[in-house]
């Protein structure tokens, strides 16, 4: 047996004993991320494929979301930054090498293209809001010229989208020094993930039975998928290397455990899985608004267990004795 | 591309730990934060135990992921060389390169905030000094040098030398060798 002590101080804060440099604020930014990638599709998609009366509140209405959504994630995202003042420093270079400048960049195109999708829907959507746009000249002008373009416009949202609700995931496999997240399907599982969520958050929104229903059923699909992508992540750490074995461990009994099983895969996934499957068929209806709640649960849930899971997985892990408060009871000693 | 390297004798070193002293001094490094630090390593069972000391640091690997994964540049190379450095003005402070670097030898600068690292003492190395961890070993165990020269001490001792360097399985290349 090998033990491999620390045997100078080290306590280097978030780095030791185990690495926690990313909490609920990035989570929260992956989830949602995700979740305006996939109001953005939707919203897209009712449109291209000529939906506006079966999905009115997706044509119309949904897109209006995905900034809000988004402005939320990039807070908490910008929460987490230690060196906040140089957050500029995002649009100062690209590095083709680094998934997160480009998800600095996807997310400023991803602004101006979410405001002309909303503007090409805004007067059937939001009349009140298109009154006070069309207010001004140039306003009405614009978004007379999103409307004339709407296909287009609709058309070109869904890459940018994909790519917004895709890099996440990538982003976090890119770190081969993190066992856990190195698998090149946590970019598809992110967007499906992104995906069913947004179709949650229209079943919940949406007033029309046949809207519901449609997003229900679209929602069902996404789920299925998503077991099965997530069965082959499990499936490609439990044959990977030793570090991806031992990664792996830590859903499999480890720290973790309880937070995948219980949170993501049972109430995101099979719970809801079971309750929409009950309300297609017809059986039972009266916990229509449980199952979109859930969705929306276990897609944070999913970010935040990858997160955790993924810091713990390592390369390298010392024991040590030395303990920062022995340090703080010495200068509470001597003042 | 110039490529410096570390030496480390694991069989001289006794792990004092002064390495650590002297980069803290050298270097300013706030309190509770470490660019370096000592592991001892035993291995077998009671009473056959072998003990290895080892002080550790950034392995300024060939194949830096911390500089690829950076989004800012922040972090970079050192002129034509491997030293791995951080621009705290480039800095946004959003730790991708902890996350990327498998031997967890980074570390936020407080209270600043910025990315901070072991730069192998690149202000020494400028002035053709060793790294302030190897001026100061006691024992004379750490070795500081270039490998592009073949008669330079570090080439000649791992050319003499049983060696290993750490975790090589991460494919990052790392540049500090033990010599076991």
């Amino acid at each position: 047996m090998t033990e491999e002590l620390l045997v100078t101080a080290r306590s280097n804060e978030l780095i030791d004993p185990g690495l926690h440099i990313w909490t609920w604020e990035v989570a929260m930014y992956l989830f949602m991320g995700g979740l305006t990638a996939g109001v953005m599709i939707f919203a897209a998609l009712a449109i291209a494929r000529g939906k506006e009366e079966l999905a009115p509140f997706a044509a119309t209405r949904l897109a209006l979301f995905a900034p809000v959504l988004l402005s939320i994630g990039m807070t908490t995202l910008f929460l987490d930054l230690e060196h906040k003042l140089y957050v500029y420093r995002f649009y100062t270079a690209f590095t083709l090498t680094s998934p997160m400048s480009w998800g600095a960049w996807i997310l400023i195109v991803v602004y101006p293209i979410s405001v002309l999708q909303i503007l090409s829907t805004i007067r059937a959507g939001y009349p009140a809001l298109a009154s006070l746009v069309d207010r001004v000249a140039i306003g009405r002008s614009l978004v007379d010229w999103c409307e004339r373009y709407r296909m287009q416009i609709a058309l070109s949202v869904i890459p940018f989208a994909v790519a917004l609700g895709i890099y996440t995931g990538i982003l976090l496999s890119a770190f081969g020094a993190r066992p856990f997240w190195n698998s090149g399907v946590l970019g598809i599982l992110f967007l499906v993930s992104g995906m069913s969520t947004a179709a949650a958050l229209v079943v919940l929104v949406a007033r029309q039975h046949a809207e519901k229903d449609l997003f229900t059923r679209i929602d069902l699909i996404l789920i299925l998928a998503e077991i099965g992508l997530v069965a082959l992540m499990l499936i490609s750490l439990a044959s990977g290397s030793g570090q991806h074995i031992n990664a792996l461990q830590s859903v499999m009994g480890g720290a973790y455990t309880l937070e995948f099983w219980l949170f993501f895969v049972s109430i995101g996934l099979l719970i809801p899985l079971l309750l929409e499957t009950l309300e297609i068929s017809g059986v039972s209806k009266s916990l229509a608004m449980l199952a979109p709640v859930l969705v929306l649960v276990g897609g944070y849930a999913l970010r935040q267990v990858v997160l955790d899971a993924g810091q713990e997985s390592t390369w390298t892990h010392y024991e040590t004795q030395y303990s920062s408060e022995l340090l703080e009871r010495l200068h509470e000693e001597n003042p | 591309m110039t490529r410096f390297v570390m030496v480390i004798d694991t069989r001289t070193c006794i792990g004092c730990g002064d390495c650590v002293v002297a980069c803290k001094t050298e270097n300013n490094v706030p309190e509770g934060l470490n660019r370096d630090w000592v592991v001892e390593a035993t291995s077998g069972t009671y009473p056959d135990l072998k003990t290895e000391f080892r002080s550790e640091r950034c392995n300024h690997c060939s194949n830096p992921t911390c500089v690829t994964l950076c989004p800012t540049g922040a972090s970079h190379l050192w002129k034509d060389t491997n030293i791995v450095l951080v621009e705290p003005e480039k800095c946004t402070g959003c730790k991708a390169c902890i996350a990327a670097c498998p031997y967890d030898a980074r570390l936020v600068m407080h209270p600043e905030g910025y990315i901070d690292k072991c730069t192998f003492c690149h202000h020494r190395v400028e002035e053709g000094l060793d790294p302030a961890c190897v001026s100061s070993c006691p024992t004379g165990c750490m070795y500081f040098g270039t490998l592009d020269d073949p008669h330079s001490e570090v080439s000649q001792l791992l050319k003499t030398r049983n060696h290993k360097v750490l975790k090589p399985e991460t494919g990052n290349e790392p540049n500090v060798y033990y010599l076991i």
